[in-house]
């Protein structure tokens, strides 16, 4: 760690990948991420590695695909159409067992949309924006720094189990700036080798790595594969963070910008006496489900609030089921709820 | 304690770049900041602004309902955010261009010639952005002048700006004395 700096949420995603040891970046530029491509356009060369400003989302998507299949740390971000656009390679990364990054800096849709913040592309990101029976881990960061070390976390990840990772963020964290200290570079030599990697196969048999099978007995084995794959990371990587939940009469679920938001409206909640807390998933897939159910057997109401129409509202009400009332509160189109807005929600539901 | 301001204005009066300067200066004190752009197209060429949080607790809100502070450079800046400021709050007015008063009773108003002060007695008129951070600090206390300053050259040095910090240096302190 080192000094304290001032950067955006753009930058700070870009110069974790670095210091993760990414190797290669394809990416095609798209507001509100811009300045991620730039700081890597920038910097990427300078250090021996990889930048391509591809002609396509699809095509730096897939060579994502031929970067993670050979082995190295690789990278690709974009907002919310250009995802959409990403979504088949994404596929084809998960089927093939690749470690990759992906960032989505959410903006407001569905189709082009607008450039302002959004979370509208959480089924997206959780339940499967491409075709099969994949997943991704899905991380929901919520503030300047932390976007940086789910960054590097995301990069562990990856390699540790073999998926792609997506890194949710939104507009406003993507533009914003907040004093962050960096994570220290980790030593590339220091990883763990990729034995399945297309390496050449110089002395060893050859490694194949593909998301193609027409055997549907082989196609299914590859299939429960991926399954127990799912199932080790839903045992052993939720993340979340409570504030202020034990003795909450109401209880906010938000991830990302919104959870941030709503620390300000548990402060001000608090000091009227209002007794609310925040519940916020850090994965958003695997979705802390347990802790969230665990919560609602003492909470009354557990409020949603997002960016959306109600997405992560439904993982919300499955984890809570009939112990408590599941009221929803969102925005759309780009519109930020303030602090007032969310405390006046939370009002509603003061018995 | 928590400080919020808005600063707003034409793209090209350097708003945002007062809000870096005031947020890194923020920063560099000690304090926990955030700093918002609005970004989009009323960036090129239409109205600019940013909001900045300091404060001495790690902050959860970027935006804010109301703020405690309003740096207006234009009219349209005024009219659209005067109601968005605290009781008690504190609205820096560019004199230069803005030629009505502050509806509210309840706010502090700073009448500053910022334009005029920067042609005059800066010799720059693009140093308005300096003249107008230097009154918000005189008028709020939120963030002392000489960390401001220091702030700002090491900005412009990082920027291989070098030339620029004296005269920057000079419109922080005009616009200090004018507030």
């Amino acid at each position: 760690m080192g000094e304290r700096l001032l950067l955006r949420g753009n930058e700070v995603i870009a110069e974790a990948a670095i210091r993760a040891g990414c190797q290669c970046y394809f990416a095609y530029p798209i507001t509100p991420q811009a300045e991620l491509l730039e700081h890597l356009a920038h910097h990427m060369p300078r250090l021996g590695r990889t930048f391509v400003q591809a002609e396509s989302e699809i095509a730096a998507v897939s060579m994502v695909f031929g970067a993670a299949g050979a082995g190295v740390r690789a990278m690709t971000s974009s907002s919310s159409p250009g995802i959409s656009l990403k979504q088949e390679g994404i596929s084809y990364l998960a089927g093939a067992h690749l470690p990759a990054v992906i960032v989505n800096v959410v903006r407001g849709g569905p189709g082009l949309g607008n450039i302002a913040p959004s979370q509208c592309d959480y089924f997206q990101a959780t339940k499967g924006g491409g075709h099969g029976d994949y997943r991704l881990i899905v991380l929901g960061p919520s503030t300047v720094p932390e976007a940086g070390e789910l960054t590097m976390l995301a990069f562990d990840l990856a390699d540790q189990y073999r998926i792609p990772v997506m890194i949710l963020a939104d507009g406003l964290l993507g533009q914003m700036m907040e004093p962050v200290e960096l994570p220290d570079p980790v030593d590339p030599e220091s990883l763990p080798a990729k034995d399945w990697a297309t390496t050449g196969a110089a002395g060893r048999d050859p490694n194949i790595v593909l998301s193609f099978d027409m055997d549907p007995n082989d196609l299914k084995r590859a299939n429960l594969e991926l399954q127990a794959k799912y199932r080790t990371i839903t045992e052993n990587e939720v993340r979340y963070e409570e504030m202020d939940t034990e003795d909450a009469d109401i209880v906010i679920a938000a991830y990302g910008t919104i959870a941030r938001i709503s620390k300000s409206v548990v402060r001000m909640a608090r000091k009227e006496g209002i007794k609310v807390g925040l519940f916020r998933p850090i994965t958003l897939w695997p979705f802390p489900y347990e802790p969230l159910k665990a919560l609602s057997e003492k909470a009354k109401t557990v409020l949603t609030v997002e960016m959306s129409a109600g997405q992560m509202w439904e993982d919300v009400r499955l984890a809570v089921a009939e112990r408590a009332e599941t009221p929803f509160y969102g925005e759309m189109g780009g519109i930020v709820p303030t602090p007032r807005a969310i405390l006046s929600e939370v009002k509603k539901h003061v018995r | 304690m928590e400080r919020s301001v808005i600063i707003a204005g034409f793209g090209g009066q350097g708003v945002i770049l007062a809000g870096k300067i005031l947020a890194q200066a923020g920063m560099n004190h000690g304090l926990e900041v955030t700093w918002m752009p609005s970004y989009g197209p009323e960036m090129r060429g239409g109205t600019a602004n940013c909001t900045i949080v300091l404060s001495d607790e790690p902050v959860g809100s970027p935006i804010v309902d109301e703020a405690t502070g309003l740096i207006a450079m234009n009219i349209p800046s005024l009219d659209k955010f005067e109601s968005s400021v605290s009781e008690g709050g504190t609205i820096v007015v560019n004199r230069s261009l803005i030629e009505r008063k502050v509806d509210r009773s309840d706010v502090t108003a700073r009448y500053v010639n910022i334009n005029d002060i920067a042609r005059d007695e800066v010799g720059n008129p693009r140093a308005i952005n300096m003249v107008a951070l230097g009154a918000y600090v005189k008028a709020t206390g939120s963030v002392p002048l000489d960390v401001v300053m220091e702030t700002m050259a090491q900005a412009m040095r990082e920027s291989g700006k070098d030339k620029f910090i004296d005269m920057n240096s000079a419109a922080l302190e005009a616009g200090y004395n004018a507030a």
